[in-house]
């Protein structure tokens, strides 16, 4: 990025760029031919080019791809609001935070907190959705209130400074939240009380069989990015957090409060973060002070595979990764006989940030950016 | 314009460091309300500086700036341009991913006068019937100059009392830098005090009531538009080594 503008076209080909051709081959030829087996071997298990591929392969039935589809979607749509967070602080300040993931964290820690507390009181399996409504709300308070006290603290000393400082600050604030949950909370893991019966039934929809839970957590995910829409798109506050991310110094001269508006941005990405912290507690129903590392770098890939600084990216990307690391296991892997392809899930959700960054690196959603607006 | 007056917007003894570089060497200024005046000079010689001054987004190391009388040096922008100071940045700096409707009302964002709004809007419509026609459109899509007329609208929006232009001929089409030195006069006549920054002096000067000339930092001619024009050290030093008329 600080160099490679400056240089001259060349069409010398460079053996990295040949290595590069290479892995994308291999990625079509991965995707291309374990969509053939997998079609294949759904017309027949017997045919002869699924038994080449992988003679054991058991083959998919629908309900079971709609269910992993659910599956995927509803963590993606978590992963999503994680995304709204990176890239709207990489929006108006261009630098990745990366603590975001412990912003998530401290979300589900808080949201196991006053489920508990809830639970003590009994109130939980009686009056669940009322009781979930307080804990998104009490999630998004802190959450929100831990993103802005760290824009305080540690952002905002280093607004003038390289772009490279305040992304290696937000390692180390990363590390500060993680050891602050251990002081405070102790180093295990942290469960939530169980959900109510009637959640975890299944029940159809458009041709879906969904659990509840699942239910909850997409539907909660749609609310809160038709709000975040709202927001940025229909309010004055989002017309000041858009003018302020394309250019701080014309926005200022508008008028607007740029410090305010950055930290309103932190704000909702920490409201956002808060929300996706409860759906985790009640996905998974366990926290550990490490919980906001691995769905962290996976929102930012979903936030980098949408076109960062594009919000409708961020939660697009979010929904394909997840639903691209659910399925993709079974779908493409298992008819190539891949062994224990539901290990894989990580890997194919970085694998899938690598194919978009090699084939549309401005991500899915992401506009090219002019060199003037990179400077 | 008459000398008992006070002034609209005051630069009074300003010196301006960037780090160890000094950019402004005690510069005095002052524009009256009404007027149309001009800041002629070459590169690097302070143009750009002064007028972040005039705004707040450059705090001078010493001197001050006056608005109405009363001292502002260390008032913020939005301070400032709530109080009737506002650009038409160099380059225009439209928000390229706004649309042209986003632009405009961004220019009126520090108002709460809804209806005063809507009537500058009607005056920007009138002033410019294609920013009308265009106005759902993303502004980065716009020709030059039509992101000029929204640059423009965008700094009438917030009914300015004075308007500071930084070289509006910049990056303009040669036919437009008529149509656009036309415009300036026409929002003067409307009674809004111009503060322009030009490279092209004789354009520049042609309209302006009076004007400035900044070199390295340091104002050196301060005179009625006329004696400038036929001043020969300016002709000289300046008009002669742009080239352009």
């Amino acid at each position: 990025m600080t160099t490679t503008h400056d240089a001259k076209p060349t069409t010398r080909v460079l053996w990295v760029d040949r290595f590069l051709t290479l892995i994308r081959i291999t990625f079509i030829v991965v995707i291309s031919v374990g969509l053939l087996a997998f079609v294949a071997q759904q017309i027949n298990p017997q045919n002869p080019f699924a038994q080449w591929a992988n003679p054991d392969a058991t083959g998919l039935t629908a309900p079971q791809f709609k269910g992993l589809l659910v599956t995927g979607l509803a963590q993606g749509a978590m992963y999503g609001l994680i995304a709204l967070g990176y890239s709207m602080v990489y929006g108006v300040l261009g630098f990745i935070n990366f603590a975001h993931g412990e912003v998530f964290m401290v979300g589900a820690m808080s949201g196991m907190i006053t489920s508990n507390k809830l639970a003590d009181a009994g109130l939980w399996e009686d009056a669940f959705l009322l009781c979930l409504l307080f804990i998104v709300v009490t999630s998004i308070l802190i959450s929100t209130a831990t993103a802005v006290i760290m824009e305080r603290i540690a952002y905002r000393p280093l607004r003038g400074a390289p772009r490279l400082i305040p992304l290696i600050t937000s390692i180390g604030v990363s590390f500060f939240l993680q050891n602050m949950s251990v002081v405070l909370l102790g180093p295990g893991a942290k469960s939530y009380p169980a959900l109510p019966a009637w959640l975890s039934q299944k029940r159809s929809l458009i041709g879906f069989q969904i659990e509840g839970t699942k239910l909850v957590v997409l539907l909660t995910a749609a609310v809160s990015m038709a709000g975040l829409w709202f927001l940025v798109e229909r309010t004055r506050t989002g017309k000041a957090m858009r003018a302020v991310a394309e250019d701080k110094e014309i926005a200022a001269l508008m008028g607007i409060d740029v410090n305010r508006t950055i930290v309103k941005t932190f704000a909702v990405g920490g409201a956002m973060a808060g929300v996706a912290g409860i759906l985790w507690g009640i996905l998974f129903r366990s926290v550990i002070h490490t919980t906001g590392f691995l769905p962290g770098i996976k929102a930012f890939s979903a936030a980098v595979v949408g076109g960062i600084g594009n919000l409708g990216g961020a939660m697009a990307g979010g929904l394909s990764l997840g639903a691209a690391e659910a399925t993709a296991p079974l779908v493409l892997l298992e008819p190539l006989g891949v062994d224990g392809v539901s290990q894989l899930r990580d890997a194919v959700a970085f694998a899938v940030l690598i194919f978009v960054l090699l084939v549309r690196p401005s991500g899915l959603f992401g506009e090219r950016l002019s060199d003037d607006e990179r400077a | 314009m008459t000398e008992n007056q006070v002034p609209l917007l005051e630069l009074r003894g300003i010196n301006t460091h960037y780090g160890a570089v000094h950019i402004l060497k005690d510069v005095d200024l002052a524009i009256f309300a009404g007027e149309l005046v001009c800041l002629l000079g070459g590169n690097a010689s302070g143009k750009s500086t002064t007028l972040k001054t005039l705004l707040g987004m450059v705090t001078p190391t010493t001197g001050d700036v006056v608005l109405d009388g009363a001292i502002v040096t260390h008032q913020s922008t939005s301070y400032r341009v709530e109080r009737g100071v506002t650009m038409v940045p160099e380059n225009r700096r439209l928000f390229k991913r706004l649309s042209v409707k986003e632009n405009l009302e961004l220019g009126a964002y520090l108002r709460t006068d809804r209806d005063g709004i809507a009537n500058d809007l009607e005056r920007v419509f009138e002033m410019f019937p294609r920013v009308k026609e265009r106005l759902n459109q993303k502004s980065g899509t716009l020709s030059g100059g039509e992101q000029q007329m929204v640059a423009v609208g965008r700094a009438l929006m917030s009914d300015p009392r004075v308007l500071l232009m930084d070289e509006p001929s910049m990056g303009l089409a040669p036919a437009l830098v008529q149509t656009n030195f036309e415009l300036i006069q026409q929002i003067h006549e409307e009674g809004v005090a111009i503060f322009m920054v030009e490279q092209n002096a004789n354009m520049a000067l042609s309209i302006a009531d009076r004007g400035w000339v900044l070199q390295t930092g340091k104002v050196v001619l301060d005179d009625t538009a006329e004696a400038l024009l036929s001043n020969p050290d300016l002709r000289a030093s300046y008009l002669g080594e742009s080239g352009n008329a």
